[in-house]
């Protein structure tokens, strides 16, 4: 507009061709994009209902409410074979989420250890680090899933030597075997709120205390025990409350049954090939992000710490990682989108997560395109969630520039 | 964002399910490409769905896709195979993946109305039985309170399986698989103290453990499963040719003619007989089947008669050596029984 007033050095509205107006092509465009979309949408809709129609099959989600039938070994919440499809949803939910937040933290930390370790100076942990990365980087994740669930977890002793170790140790609680690791299950009595409460009071304080002691390091130079008076608070206390209470928190034992062992908690193998093999699969990649986030920090940061006088773990950890992190955590991001969908995997194994239980309820209702919709629907909901928290991180973390 | 997204993958997923769930008549359609495209069991299941190391498909489920390739095409090598896992078989046959699914399904009243098939033949009268480790000492199904269950999921064995127990006070620990390799690993490996499938599957899944003798089939069955050909609904000239197939070959063991003497037997004075095999002058069977005069006679050669193809797949001639029991000729206490083919 500006150029054609200047060509024509009038007030005069510019004579072009409305073919060549700029802003009635961009709506011109939107409006044809749109109309494209929706004629999609409408004509596989359209589709959908006529080939359903078509096989005298229905289409809706009112089959969610029906029984489910059928029995599931992990849940969390309450679930019998008569509770409704939706309900067996939510269980299958609820055991994606866990396997998630679980693969999550242990990847995140042991990829840490393993990034850091790659570029030690001591041979041999640098070494092993790299074996560690360059193994598991390079095999599909599936495959070592089998590998910890057939390779590993199913040589473990066998439930009946189990019952035979126990003839022989009574007093044995923990236990493990080819059926998953059996331990003792607290059991919360009355009285047992005060006790979490001082508990709650206890991380309060320690985390008040650390304000405090880092305020007062600064300001005189001396820091305060820490680390003893943190775990006083947070350890100790809940202790004492415990005993001042009568001891409200007891432990179920677990026994030996007619096939299984009976009562105390059980981690299953399907659980833990999956938690293993997700969890190290992730590692080795998140190491390698940390090795490149720290590499991408200049050596100057790290020269500058050691002639300020800080240790090597200091200047690590106080110098090097928070600017390393600018450069890990986008990268991360996707690590962790990857390991919560590879948790559909789980599926191999036999562990209940959203897609075996749902593709149960697939077979048994016969609504594909429903329960397909719906792990879509949620797979996308986990996976923007996480992006959302890490962009919040992310900025965070941040060069905040002045 | 995220709603935009969704819609856009929905929308793609459905186009796909939807594009090519479109023909309604499926003998045209395989008349056109040539062959008949088959959903197998894809596990191995030795006797119903298996493929040797050459690739060569064999099986009781098997020789019927053969059958209907042999009735349509008068050759039975026109056939390819899908294998399929128990929890893609449906969608499989719904899309128009596969046009029969021959892979011991089990016919229900849900499957019949709800999944949008069509079933009518039985080619193996099948129960629910559990498997367990000798060494247990269990000899009922009954004893089995408190015991893992390895069991396959998205089958109506998994439904009887909890309705069982729940019937009979019982508790059991499910440890469920989507593929049959995967259940007979952790089987093999101690995972479960029971294996539960149809009994037929029991003893072919026993010789694939370390120690077949180590295992045994308890006695109770319970369930009725009834295992056949399914096709999609609303096709009945395709749904005609399957369910006749299937009843050809019992109507030849009926009838006495086998893989050997059918050229023999064309030549018989009885009425039936010759009706049956296509040798009646003015007979129009096969023409108002869809397909040639001949069909039975094609079948029979390719697979021989039912009582022949269960022989060789799961009886006598087989490793699993099951007996005929309910699926021996209605006249000799069975189940198998051919409507009147005139």
């Amino acid at each position: 507009m500006a150029l054609a007033d200047a060509r024509t050095g009038s007030g005069e509205p510019p004579k072009v061709s409305l073919l060549y107006n700029p802003a009635l092509r961009s709506v011109v465009y939107q409006v044809v994009t749109f109309v494209v979309i929706v004629a999609a949408v409408w004509y596989a809709w359209h589709n959908v209902i006529q080939n359903l129609a078509r096989a005298n099959m229905s289409a809706g989600f009112g089959f969610l409410n029906s029984r489910a039938g059928f029995d599931i070994a992990q849940t969390l919440i309450a679930y019998s074979s008569d509770s409704t499809y939706f309900r067996a949803l939510q269980v299958g939910l609820i055991n994606t989420l866990v396997i998630a937040a679980a693969g999550i933290v242990t990847a995140t930390i042991v990829g840490l250890l393993v990034g850091i370790g790659r570029l030690s100076h001591n041979w041999l942990i640098a070494r092993l680090c790299t074996v560690y990365v360059e193994i598991f980087r390079n095999i599909p994740p599936l495959l070592v899933i089998f590998f910890w669930y057939l390779g590993v977890l199913a040589l473990l002793p066998s439930i009946r030597s189990i019952f035979q170790h126990i003839q022989e140790n009574p007093n044995a609680s923990f236990f493990i075997s080819n059926r998953g690791i059996y331990m003792p299950a607290p059991i919360f009595g009355e009285g047992f709120g005060v006790v979490l409460g001082a508990f709650l009071v206890g991380i309060v304080a320690a985390i008040v205390f650390t304000i405090w002691a880092n305020a007062r390091q600064r300001a005189t130079g001396k820091r305060p025990p820490v680390l003893w008076v943190n775990l006083g608070l947070i350890v100790l206390l809940p202790l004492v409350v415990h005993v001042l209470m009568g001891m409200p928190l007891s432990l179920d034992y677990p026994v030996p049954g007619s096939f299984n062992m009976k009562g105390g908690m059980v981690v299953g193998p399907e659980f833990l090939a999956l938690y293993l093999a997700l969890s190290l699969y992730t590692a080795s990649f998140i190491a390698e992000i940390v090795r490149a986030g720290i590499r991408g920090v200049s050596k100057g940061q790290s020269e500058a710490s050691y002639a300020l006088g800080l240790r090597a773990g200091q200047a690590t950890r106080l110098v090097v990682l928070p600017q390393a992190l600018r450069i890990i955590i986008p990268p991360l991001t996707s690590q962790y989108l990857n390991l919560i969908k590879n948790s559909s995997l789980a599926v191999a194994v036999g562990y209940a997560d959203l897609v075996a239980v749902g593709g149960t309820i697939l077979n048994q209702s016969g609504k594909s395109i429903e329960i397909i919709s719906i792990w879509m629907l949620i797979y996308v909901s986990i996976s923007l969630i996480t992006s959302l928290f890490m962009n919040w991180f992310n900025a965070k973390m941040a060069l905040v520039e002045r | 964002m995220a709603k935009k997204i969704v819609t856009a993958l929905v929308g793609a997923a459905v186009l796909g399910l939807g594009a090519t769930a479109s023909q309604a008549d499926t003998l045209s359609d395989v008349k056109a490409k040539g062959f008949v495209q088959c959903g197998v069991n894809g596990s191995n299941l030795a006797g119903f769905g298996a493929q040797d190391s050459a690739g060569n498909w064999s099986g009781l489920d098997v020789d019927l896709c053969k059958a209907v390739a042999a009735a349509v095409f008068g050759d039975a090598t026109k056939v390819k195979y899908t294998p399929l896992s128990a929890k893609d078989r449906f969608p499989a046959l719904q899309s128009g993946e596969v046009d029969i699914l021959s892979r011991n399904t089990t016919w229900s009243i849900s499957r019949d109305t709800q999944l949008g098939f069509d079933f009518r033949a039985v080619n193996y009268y099948d129960g629910q039985g559990f498997m367990v480790k000798k060494e247990l000492g269990v000899k009922s199904a009954l004893e089995l309170s408190g015991a893992s269950v390895c069991v396959q999921s998205g089958t109506t064995t998994e439904l009887n399986l909890a309705d069982y127990f729940r019937a009979n006070n019982m508790d059991f620990k499910p440890v469920v698989f989507e593929a049959q390799d995967e259940a007979d690993a952790a089987y093999n490996a101690g995972r479960c103290d029971a294996y539960t499938t149809d009994a037929s599957g029991l003893y072919s899944i026993r010789l694939k453990m370390t120690n077949p003798d180590d295992h045994m089939v308890l006695p109770e069955i319970i369930s009725k499963e009834p295992l056949g050909p399914a096709v999609r609904q609303n096709d009945s000239k395709w749904f005609d040719i399957v369910t006749w197939s299937h009843y050809a070959m019992v109507a030849a063991e009926e009838f006495g003619i086998t893989q050997a003497n059918v050229e023999e037997m064309k030549k018989s004075d009885n009425p039936d007989i010759k009706r049956f095999l296509g040798e009646e002058a003015d007979s129009t069977i096969g023409a108002d089947l869809g397909v040639p005069k001949d069909w039975a006679v094609q079948i029979i050669k390719a697979v021989g008669n039912y009582g022949e193809s269960f022989e060789r797949n799961v009886g006598e001639g087989s490793p699993l050596k099951i007996a005929r029991g309910l699926n021996g000729l209605w006249t000799k206490g069975g189940l198998q029984y051919a409507p009147p083919i005139r």
